[in-house]
Order: structure tokens, then sequence, then C-alpha cells
């Protein structure tokens, strides 16, 4: 078992660095995706068999195609490739880092556990169906607050999306249109009474 | 009909009747199983030409007498000529040398239609592959030359009448140069004067 | 049991007579047990994963190459002309030819390329859909992997097919072959909700998102004639139309093969790719046409359960294969038949019609459990029927509002006057 984490971490770990390091965007995206892989498979190591594999469909599946879109149809020449990313010194870069680990210490140190084997039994901590009997039963409030919540952004991004209608000017003519008698049709009538 | 989804299964039955049907009935194929089985060529195709000798001999018997004409017209200029001697030095009307390059010639049938001697036709052989791409593809006089009945083969209805031909001129010839001069002469009244 | 398989193998009545049914029903699985009996305990554990791994690769590799010379000629009897079948008898032996064609060819990666990206891409492709291979069971404890998960380890893992989707498009420096990663990348996240939605349904109404447990819970016949298959029911007919209509785009199939069709973008993602590279694209389309068709088989057509109670002397994983069989000729004929869908179609198609009506499924079989009470005679009846409307109407009505407010429908000729 502590060689399957060892190497998940170091794949976790591995990627995480690459993907803040390396200078191609894309690149970048792509080891973050990696990196989201050791998470799901660090998940599925301690038990949470449908966290992990949710994290698959999710983070692999959707979220990193998102990003990589979204570096494609935003993209500028320059910010493809990113030459250097550290603006101050590496003591500053040090200090947060070190700031960041120390709150995550603090919070999972005096988390309180879960309880359960997890995955030393060789089953998943949590059984799918009794995580699914949870979700609808003790924290259903909170299951369709994350629903609406969604919803509403799936709607918001297709209001965002819908294409742009220009105002209309008091003739009742759209904003981005010549007039009748302007334009092309002004030439060609123009030549043809000339 | 409109019914949903009639399109789709007209469609479907449409495949189907082909997927079986092509099974059941062999002759509903749009291919043709090359090289066991091969489409006949009409009449008029052509593709490289070839000599005509009457006779059995292909040397005496031909036709061509290295009148040039065709290595003139020829387009690409894929025909090279070179007329016999005889032991004196002058020109023979035969052919010592005719080699056509086909991997130059583009099929368009000129040289034939301007040979005077009916000596040059179109062929329908169309599987030229050979190993060697430059020699292999250079036609001499003796690949080239078929007899007369290889003709009447390939092209029945054109043979006919260039048979027809030859043979009044043949007729024409040995009934004596008295009978073509009096036919030529002004006020006799004879058809087929001025041959 | 080593001996008791041996013995089996043979035929010998030593300890017990085995007749030739359960000889080629149980064969795989004592094949396994007596090959891994071999090995030292250290290996066991390994070998009893690999051997299934190695076993299920062999299979479908082979499948794949027969599948490639099924497909060109079934849609060259569909078109009225014979197929491939000069290589082997009548043609079969024709992936062999096609497969040392593409391993001599050479290898040509653009000079501008991503060569790192360029060279993952076919990998990170194939190694996820072969992976989704192992959790179908193909026959009666015939299966490379049970998890609990089974059926969310099968979306969970051909979802990493998109990111090789787009590492090829991208490495490929080549602005056609961009566009077709992007179209097909849309298509496949499109398409994966219908999918996974109508496989919802079958979780729901078997209870267990093991695949073992679908299949089994799938056995049995109604009035000793009809399998319990899913199919059978209101809701697994349609849930099988939109999970076959789901695959055919979640695989780049036809017709909702734009991504890669070849007089429109040459080859979309796979423009620039020559030789193994392209057969290893290839491969993976296959096995993950192999992987949703086995899925079908496994959710809606009863896995490897025989139709009639008097063919179940024939081995399980034969009738798995023959369902298989038929599913990959159906996806064949519909190659065949119909035309491509444009990307805003097939977009719309996915997003408009197939969400909307896989979430209705879902309610139509949540009412034919609840209507199953029924017990008036003719109640069966009435309730498929009732279902069926249910599910019917409201594809076909809906279909028609989309495509009124589209403006399409039959042709309508105006004449100059």
């Amino acid at each position: 078992m502590a060689t399957g984490f060892i190497i998940l971490a170091a794949v976790t770990l591995g990627a995480a660095l690459a993907s803040v390091m390396l200078r191609r965007l894309v690149h970048c995206a792509l080891c973050w995706t990696l990196s989201m892989a050791g998470v799901a498979g660090l998940y599925i190591l301690a038990g949470a068999e449908f966290l992990g594999l949710a994290q698959l469909i999710v983070y692999v599946g959707a979220v990193a195609i998102l990003i990589v879109f979204a570096i494609l149809l935003t993209q500028r020449r320059e910010l493809l490739s990113i030459e250097r990313l550290t603006a101050g010194s590496w003591v500053t870069g040090v200090a947060v880092a070190g700031l960041v680990a120390g709150c995550l210490w603090i919070g999972l140190a005096y988390t309180r556990g879960l309880g359960g084997a997890g995955g030393a039994s060789g089953g998943p901590a949590l059984e799918t169906r009794e995580l699914g009997e949870l979700l609808m039963g003790r924290y259903v409030v909170a299951f369709e607050v994350a629903g609406l919540v969604l919803t509403v952004a799936l709607i918001g991004a297709v209001i965002l999306a819908l294409p742009f209608e220009q105002p209309r000017e008091a003739s009742g003519r759209r904003a981005d249109r010549p007039a009748a008698g302007e334009g092309w049709d002004a030439r060609r009538q123009g030549g043809q009474g000339a | 009909m409109s019914v949903e989804g009639a399109g789709l299964i007209r469609g479907f039955i449409e495949t189907g009747r082909n997927l079986v049907g092509s099974y059941v009935d062999p002759r509903r194929w749009v291919t043709v199983q090359y090289p066991e089985e091969r489409r006949a060529t009409p009449e008029n195709s052509r593709v490289y030409p070839f000599l005509v000798y009457d006779g059995a001999d292909p040397e005496e018997g031909l036709r061509c007498v290295s009148c040039k004409i065709c290595e003139k017209e020829c387009p690409p200029q894929c025909i090279y000529i070179v007329p016999a001697q005889d032991e004196r030095g002058r020109p023979r009307k035969h052919p010592a040398i005719f080699d056509i390059d086909i991997s130059v010639c583009m099929s368009c049938q000129i040289c034939v239609e301007v040979c005077p001697f009916d000596s040059i036709k179109m062929d329908q052989a169309y599987a030229w592959d050979r190993e060697d791409r430059f020699g292999g593809l250079l036609l001499h006089k003796a690949d080239l030359a078929r007899p007369n009945r290889y003709y009447r083969e390939l092209h029945p209805a054109e043979a006919r009448v260039v048979d027809e031909h030859l043979a009044r001129e043949r007729e024409l010839r040995e009934s004596g140069v008295r009978a073509a001069v009096r036919a030529s002469l002004p006020g006799s009244g004879e058809p087929g004067g001025g041959t | 049991m080593n001996m008791e398989g041996i013995l089996a193998l043979t035929g010998w009545g030593g300890l017990r007579w085995v007749g030739p049914v359960e000889l080629f029903e149980r064969g795989p699985v004592w094949l396994r047990d007596w090959a891994v009996g071999w090995l030292p305990e250290g290996a066991k554990v390994w070998a009893e994963g690999l051997i299934p791994a190695v076993a299920v690769l062999a299979v479908f590799g082979l499948l794949f190459g027969l599948a490639t010379v099924a497909e060109r000629k079934l849609l060259g009897r569909i078109q009225n002309r014979p197929g491939p079948n000069r290589v082997g008898p009548y043609g079969w032996l024709q992936f062999a030819a096609d497969g040392v064609k593409m391993l001599t060819k050479e290898d040509v990666v653009p000079r501008s390329a991503d060569r790192v990206l360029h060279f993952l891409a076919p990998i990170v492709m194939l190694a996820p859909v072969a992976l989704s291979l192992a959790v179908i069971p193909y026959g009666r404890d015939l299966v490379a992997a049970d998890p609990r998960c089974g059926l969310l380890f099968f979306f969970a893992v051909g979802s990493a097919a998109e990111v090789a989707a787009f590492m090829a498009g991208w490495s490929s420096r080549n602005k056609y072959s961009l566009l077709g990663a992007m179209r097909a990348i849309a298509q496949m996240i499109s398409y994966e909700l219908p999918l996974v939605l109508s496989a919802l349904t079958v979780v729901m109404m078997a209870g267990s998102l093991s695949l073992v447990e679908i299949v089994e819970a799938q056995s049995g016949y109604w009035w000793g004639v009809i399998p319990r298959w899913h199919v059978m029911t209101p809701w697994g007919l349609a849930g099988l139309l939109l999970f076959m209509a789901a695959a055919a785009a979640a695989s780049n199939r036809a017709p909702f093969d734009l991504p890669e069709g070849e007089s429109e973008i040459i080859g979309g993602f796979m423009t620039e790719y020559s030789g193994f590279k392209y057969a290893i694209f290839f491969m993976g389309e296959y096995f993950g046409m192999f992987a949703v068709s086995g899925l079908a088989v496994t959710l809606f057509l009863g896995g490897w359960q025989a139709p009639l109670a008097v063919l179940e002397a024939a081995p399980s994983y034969g009738w798995f294969f023959l369902k298989l069989g038929v599913m990959i000729a159906w996806f064949i004929w519909v190659r065949g038949t119909l035309p491509r869908l444009r990307v805003d179609h097939l977009l719309n198609f996915g997003w408009k019609y197939l969400l909307p009506l896989g979430a209705l499924n879902l309610l139509v079989a949540m009412v034919w459990r609840g209507l199953g009470g029924w017990a008036f005679p003719g109640a069966g009846a009435v309730r498929w029927l009732a279902c069926l409307a249910m599910i019917g109407l409201p594809a076909i009505l809906w279909g028609r509002l989309l495509m009124r407010s589209r403006g399409w429908g039959p042709r309508v000729y105006r004449y100059a006057s």
C-alpha cells in the first residue's frame, strides 16, 4: 500500500510542480490534468471510490477541457509561452508557500476524522449506496442548493453566449446596418442613373 | 408520409435490400472483379497505335511507306522513323526504324487521322505494366506490327471501310494507268474520275 | 481445483463427468486457474490480474482486426460491391495486410509539431479505452475486474479520451487538426450526458452500479419464454435507442463522424498522424466502439444471458459476443445508410433532444416501477403501453416542435408566377 501511495503522490506533486514551471501554457494545463488524475488515484487509495471516479469524470473529463478551451479561445500570441513567472525574489515565494502549508497542516490536524477503516479492508470506506442515501437524506438541502447554483451558472453561461442584439434606432433599423439608399444599393442605382 | 422515422426506415430498407441482394444476385454489383473479369471496351476506344501489315510477313506486308507525316503531326513527338535505304542509298518505301514511346503518346489518334495509307491504327490493349519504365515502354517496329485480321477484330466497321477503300485502290492501280488517265481527262463524263 | 480442472479438461471421468456444455462454459475459468496454479505464491496475485487483461486485449485485438474487415465488406455489400476479397479466404485476412502496411509506413511528424504531445496522444487515447474494457462481464464469472462502481469506472475512464483528442489536434500545429479536435471534443462531451443518463436509468432499476449485478438482474424469463432483459421494457427500449445514438456520437461513428470525415476535414485531429500512430488511433476508436457496444449489451440486452431457456446450453461468452456482433453490425449498417450530420445539427440533437428525453426516460422508468403493483388481467400490456406512450409521444412531439422552430420540414416548392 505504501508503494502505491508514494508513486501516486510523486505523480501528483511532480505534475503540479511541472504545471507551474513549464513554459507553454497548454503543457501547464495538461500537467495540471495529470495531477488531478493523481489526486483521483489518491482518493481511490484512501477508500473513497465514488469520489475518486467522480473526480476523474469531472476534472479530467470536463474541467480540463474547459481550461483548454479557455486558453485556446482567448489566446494572445505572447501568453502561450510564459518565460518567467517569478516577479519577486525566491524568499517571498518560500515564505508564502510555508504560510499556506502551515494553514493546511493546522486545518488537517484539527479535523475530526470520519471514522471507518478506509481502504485497509479492501473495500471503500463509504459504500456508494450509503453515500447516495446520505446525499438524499441528511444532506439533501446542500445537494439541492449546489444543483441550484449549477443551474444558475448554466443559465448565465447560455445568456452570455447568446448573440448580441444591436440596439435599434428610431427608424426601426439595426444600428449596424446602413439605411436604404446608402452603400452598395445607392452606388448601383447611381450608376444606372448616370 | 411524414411519420417520424419513416425516412430512416426507408433508408434502412434500401440499404438492407442492397446488402442481401448483393449476395443473392451478383448482377447487382457495380464493380468488376479485375483481372478475372474485364469489361469489354467499345469499338472506338483507343490506347496506343500499332502498324498494320497485309499478308503473313510483317516486314514485307507492312503498309507503312515511311512518309513521316505521322512523325511530323504527332503533338508530343513520340514517333521516330528512319526510312530504309536500298543498295544504292536511295530511300525505299519502308521504314527501317519505327519507334513509338508510349509513355509519351497521348492517344490523340492524330497519326491515324493523317496517315494516307491506313497503315497506323489505334490498339486497345491497356495493361502495359513493365519493370523498366523507360526502355520497357519504347515500342519498336516488330512490337508494333499487327496483321490486318487483328485490325478487323478490333475495329470491324472501320476495317471494313478501309478494306473496301484499299481494294478499290488496288483495282484502279492494276487495271492500268491508262484507265486512270482516261478518267481524269475533262469531258469524259465517267464517274470516279480524278481519284 | 487444479486436478479437477485438468481432469475435467481432458473429459476424464475420474472425479466427475463433465459434459461438453460445462466444458465450454467453464473452460476459460479452468484454464486461468490452472495457469495461475503453476506459479509461486508471490506471483499469483499478479497473474490473476494479468491473465484476464492479456486475454481481453488479445481477444479484442483480434476482434478489432476482424471488425475492420467486416466493416469494409459490409459497407461494400450495402453499396452493391463485394469489399476486400483478395487477401485470405474471401478477404478476411485483410487486417493482417493492413497491419503490416501501418507498421512499415514512415512515421511523419511535422517539423513544427510539439513532439512530446504528438507522441503521447495516441497512447492517451488507447489506454483508457482499453481500460474500460476491463469491467464488462463477458460471461458467467468472466470479468477482468468487478469493482462495486463498475459503471462509474467505465465512464470515468472513458472521459480521458477527450484529452487525447485535444492533445492530438493541438500538437499537430495545423489549423484543420485543431478545428477537428475542437469539434470532436465538443461532440464527445455533449453526448456523454445522454449516455450517462440512459445508463443511469438502468442503474436505478437494477439497484447497483456493478455491471455483474446488472447482468444478473436481467436473468429469468417472463412466462418462461421472454427473457427479462431491460430492452423488453418501454424504458429499456427507449434507453437502448438513446444509448445507441449517444454511443455512436461519443465514439465518432457515422452519422456523427464529422470530426474525422474524410471529405470534410481530411482527418480531423488525426490528420498529421501516419503509420503506427494512426493505427493506434484507429484501434482506440474501434475499442471505444466495442466498449460502448459491450456496455449496451450488458445494460440493456442482458449481457451473457441466453434469450431462451433451452438455449442456455450454449456458452455464455458465446451469447455475449453474438450480441456484440449484432451491435457492431448495426453500427456498420447505420454508417452505410445515414448521411453525416452537420456540427450544429449534431450538437443541437444532443443537447436539445437526447438530453431531455434521457431525463424523461428516468421518469418513465420510475412510473414503470410504480405501476408494477397492478394485478388485473392484462395489466402488463396496459403498463407497457402507458409507459411507451409516456416516452414515445413526447419524443415525437418534442422533435416536431424543435424542427418547426427551426423551420425544417418537408420541402415546399414555390414557383415564380
